[in-house]
């Protein structure tokens, strides 16, 4: 077990007093640049990059690591108070979270997000730590069709799944898909739907609209019950965390199933977010009692979480292995690494060994030092929702319209963030469901991308979908998802007839 | 949100917002299908294929979604409708829309911090009925803590205005 | 907290300033944070070398103010430079460019043309390396163009990123010089295209040093020729046999093409020559920090420094070029 020596001085490494300060500070910072929607892990790491110049290597990387993880924790805190995913891969969270912290069990859903992130996390850097080189090979066998198979697996295994009248699911899916396409085509380099205008030109963020839709939108329903809300009851229990433990033991089948979606989604790379997607609507097609999903099922939490951190953290494998990043923060962590003078690949490993292994050390430690952090302060997190409306409310506006503004520096963007919102209020009371709508534009200009290289590569041959086994098998996958819903309808039909 | 005692109050009906919703979405499609075929919908031979097909296709399923939906409505326009919402739920959510688009137009004049200044106070001071300080320390907080963490410290530039600009920050 | 301390000195200074002690008239310094626009995303070539200098600036203290790096990275980065272009007169913004100054505009029809900015100074120019996978059995460019020559068009792929911008204007150009058209495929990064070729979805690319650089050490990627007129000076040891300039160039191996990738600053339009002078002088102190030295080395970057009259000629010339070939290519916007 050479791996396990290689841990141990790892341990070693990253064990030492000032180490373990930094992660403490890195994990305290991410959490709040988790929490504030717009400034993302990636953002966050991007900026405080530079100050970490005179700083040790290996504490600048354990810093730095320990802020995405923060990031990963913090996300899932406004999803679940205010229904404003604070990243990208905690809008799934918001589906049961929200509703959950609206029963007055916030304290049990954010314990639910926490500890499953933890879990995900875990996973992942088990799978890096032992399996690194195994698993990098297998990333370098995605190319462009492959990456369609998994985005296409994606969006079928979440799809089907609305209450909502069909024409309005297809309408608001669509809805999504041509917001993605505004801007600059990657493919031929030609501009889309911008009409001429400049603000046009980096098209619509999925971040934008996730803050207008979910938050501004959630606002504005909330004021249906007038401005006398007092804010909700949020009882402290102090043993939250324990009772809540208790219950997460029950859904072990559901915590395995996203950690594997996590892992795959995450070295492949297809990212947190689609992976959170994934797994929530694995989780609901798995359950017996589909209904009770998006009215406030911890199953509904835990799934995305756990998906979304084992994605998140799994996506550093590639970086330090093949360097390529599999998630925005990994780049800039990349970016980082050339800095320092670090030449991420497949001999960082055996050049670096101390950097590596401290790394991978400061994995474990960063998440569990994250854990204990978060979930001692969840009590205080569930007490915001005791503040009354008329405060907390003019402040959820501001933190909004400052994380529309900070994803790209954009006045327009916070004019864009108010035209979400009252769409999202519109949509919400008129039954048009708001996630296919966010799915399709995450998906949307990566899926697209990925399908016309596809058509490159084959010079236009639509066989390359099912060219070899990995790809022949994913898109087959997906189409079993797809036809998933149908299934018991079509059961029940040959029941009757026979 | 579901309303159950209220539904005898006297309200707006979903016939227009169901209407123009859905009129909404069907210029979206007309936007994306003109824009695609300008830019060409076409397979190319070898390539696959061009900018616009694919949000050529997406257009299309957006016009006949929606105009389905605009189609049924426009069936049962005269039929009795479900409420869209009361008019004293219509009146809060005007309450918070109203201010919240005035804010949105103070950000881009006058930057962030100082409409921020204004609306938590102005919603703390009308709506909350909270005291002076109360009022003060939360509306100067907010924006003076905004301005510390993000111009100070993660080095993001926020939008300002004249005020600031006058101040030299 | 030392960067607690420097803001508090900081901002007692600039309100002591406020009040009215305004010193004597020296030369001009920013008196804010100085926006460092980046025309393309976080973690990208661009990027990184903006974030370095951010970083070269703050460790050393070579301004008194902070620079803080913004992307905006948009239409090809023409987002940036629209940005650039409307903050008339305001010297406390600058924008780094690559090569999309010149692509973007001709092959988007943005209204937007270099002369828009104020030119500031050449950092340093970025190389292009013709890079096959190491199973491939070609040993030298010109096997490699001369199978080319031999099969159809379109059975090689080239891996680049973006679409009508550097990578694919060198692609052209070896279509040109095969007379063989190769499958051009955009990918949104440097490093994803890298992989690509590590893992044999494409036969070839045109990756900057810096972005195959591990893959070249890891034996996985295997250097053709480097497209300048002269190789490369760094003569430090990559791979058990090769440095950077073992590389011959391509003009050697029988392919004549020379594509080099600006790394500059630019300033607003309306700025005053005194304003310049000083980005001028802080990008030279920059340039003679060891730190500098190392990066250059690690990038294997050409390191020429222009300002002034110099880099405005220089990009001139260089537009016309980029107008030339993507003319040829079919890439200019309708």
């Amino acid at each position: 077990m050479e791996e396990l020596n290689n841990l141990m001085h790892g341990f070693s490494v990253a064990m030492t007093l000032p180490n373990l300060g930094f992660m403490v500070l890195g994990i305290t910072l991410g959490i709040l640049i988790g929490v504030l929607p717009g400034l993302g892990g990636a953002n966050g790491i991007a900026i405080l990059l530079p100050l970490t110049f005179s700083m040790d290597q290996t504490s600048a990387i354990i810093m730095l690591s320990c802020i995405y993880w923060g990031a990963l924790f913090g996300g899932a805190i406004t999803s679940i108070l205010f229904n404003i995913p604070g990243e990208p891969w905690s809008v799934a969270t918001t589906f049961d979270g929200y509703p959950m912290a609206q029963q007055g069990r916030a304290g049990a859903a954010l314990t639910a997000a926490f500890t499953s992130s933890f879990v995900g996390a875990f996973f992942a850097v088990l799978l890096i730590t032992f399996l690194a080189p195994m698993v990098a090979r297998f990333a370098l066998k995605f190319g462009a069709a492959e990456m369609f198979a998994v985005q296409m697996l994606t969006f079928c295994s979440f799809v089907g799944m609305s209450k909502e009248p069909p024409a309005k699911t297809l309408a608001v899916m669509a809805l999504g898909f041509a917001l993605a396409a505004v801007g600059m085509d990657t493919v031929t380099g030609t501009l889309r739907m911008t009409y001429g205008v400049t603000e046009l030109l980096k098209g619509f963020d999925f971040l934008i609209a996730v803050i207008g839709l979910f938050g501004i939108g959630e606002i504005l329903l909330t004021m249906e019950e007038g401005l006398a809300f007092k804010g909700k009851s949020a009882k402290i229990q102090l043993d939250v965390v324990l009772k809540t433990w208790a219950e997460l033991l029950r859904y072990w089948k559901t915590s395995i199933r996203s950690v594997l979606v996590g892992c795959w989604m995450g070295v492949t790379p297809g990212g947190a977010t689609p992976a959170s997607f994934m797994a929530y609507g694995l989780a609901r097609r798995g359950a017996k009692d589909k209904d009770s999903f998006g009215k406030g099922n911890i199953e509904g939490v835990v799934a995305p979480e756990t998906a979304a951190h084992a994605a998140g953290t799994s996506a550093l494998l590639p970086m330090l292995t093949l360097g390529i990043p599999g998630s925005p923060t990994a780049a800039v962590l990349l970016g980082g690494l050339l800095i320092w003078g670090l030449q991420p690949g497949p001999l960082l490993f055996t050049e670096k060994p101390d950097f590596v292994w401290g790394l991978i050390a400061s994995m474990y430690l960063g998440n569990i030092v994250g854990l204990i952090v978060v979930l001692t302060t969840v009590p205080w997190w569930a007490a915001i929702l005791r503040i009354p409306f008329s405060v907390i409310g003019p402040v959820i506006i501001v933190i909004c319209a400052i994380g529309a503004y900070t994803v790209h520096s954009s006045i327009f963007d916070v004019v864009m963030m108010l035209v979400f919102g009252v769409f999202g209020y519109l949509f919400k009371k008129l039954r048009y469901p708001l996630a296919p709508l966010v799915l399709a534009l995450v998906l949307g200009d990566m899926a697209e991308s990925s399908f016309r290289q596809s058509m490159l590569l084959s010079q236009g041959s639509l066989s390359i979908f099912w060219a070899n086994p990995l790809v022949g098998g994913l898109m087959a996958l997906s189409f079993v998802m797809l036809l998933w819903p149908i299934v018991p309808a079509l059961k029940h039909y040959l029941r009757s007839r026979a | 949100m579901e309303r159950s005692e209220e539904a005898a109050e006297a309200g707006l009906s979903n016939r227009w917002p169901e209407l123009l919703v859905a009129l909404f979405l069907f210029v979206m499609g007309i936007i994306a299908v003109i824009d695609s075929i300008r830019v060409g919908i076409g397979w190319e031979e070898g390539e696959g294929p061009r900018a616009g097909y694919f949000p050529f296709y997406i257009g299309c399923i957006l016009l006949a979604s929606s105009g389905w939906i605009l189609i049924t409505a426009l069936m049962k326009f005269k039929r009795a409708q479900p409420q869209f919402a009361s008019w004293t739920e219509l009146r809060s959510v005007m309450q918070m829309l109203v201010p919240l688009t005035i804010y949105v137009a103070a950000v881009v004049f006058l930057g962030i911090y100082l409409s921020s200044l204004v609306l938590i106070a102005f919603f703390m001071k009308v709506h909350g009925k909270f005291g002076w300080l109360a009022t003060a320390i939360t509306s100067i907080g907010v924006p003076l803590g905004a301005f510390l963490l993000f111009e100070r410290w993660f080095l993001v530039p926020l939008p300002k205005g004249p005020i600031e600009l006058m101040l030299g920050l | 907290m030392i960067e607690f301390k420097n803001w508090a000195a900081r901002a007692l200074v600039s309100a002591v300033a406020a009040i009215g002690l305004t010193g004597a008239a020296h030369a001009w310094e920013p008196t804010k944070p100085v926006e460092f626009v980046v025309p393309a995303g976080t973690g990208g070539g661009a990027d990184q070398m903006a974030r370095f200098i951010q970083g070269i600036v703050a460790k050393n203290k070579l301004m008194e103010q902070p620079l803080v790096v913004v992307n905006k990275s948009g239409g090809a980065g023409a987002e940036g430079f629209l940005e650039l272009k409307g903050a008339k007169g305001n010297p406390h913004k600058i924008i780094i460019t690559l090569s999309n100054l010149f692509t973007t505009p001709l092959a988007t029809g943005v209204p937007f043309n270099w002369r828009d900015l104020t030119p500031g100074a050449m950092l340093a120019l970025d190389q292009f390396v013709l890079w096959v996978n190491a199973d491939a059995p070609y040993k030298t460019a010109k096997e490699y163009i001369d199978d080319i020559k031999a099969k159809p068009a379109s059975t090689f792929k080239m891996a680049g990123t973006g679409s009508k911008q550097e990578d694919q204007i060198i692609t052209a150009m070896i279509d040109k010089a095969t007379g063989k058209k190769m499958i051009y495929m955009p990918f949104k990064g440097g490093g994803d295209v890298a992989v690509q070729l590590v893992g044999g979805h494409v036969n070839s690319t045109v990756n900057n040093p810096i972005e195959a650089e591990a893959h070249w050490r890891g034996g996985k990627l295997r250097p053709l020729c480097i497209m300048d007129t002269e190789k490369l000076t760094y003569t430090e040891k990559v791979t058990d046999t090769q440095s950077w300039a073992d590389i011959p160039t391509c003009k050697s191996a029988g392919v004549p093409i020379e594509y080099l990738m600006l790394r500059g600053i630019f300033l607003a339009p309306g700025v005053t020559q005194e304003q310049v002078d000083f980005y001028v002088n802080l990008f030279k102190k920059v340039r003679e920090t060891p730190e500098w030295a190392d990066f250059m080395k690690k990038g294997a970057f050409k390191q020429t420094f222009m300002s002034g009259k110099e880099f405005a000629d220089w990009v001139g010339k260089t537009e016309a070029m980029h107008y030339g070939l993507m003319k040829d290519a079919g890439f200019l916007a309708k």
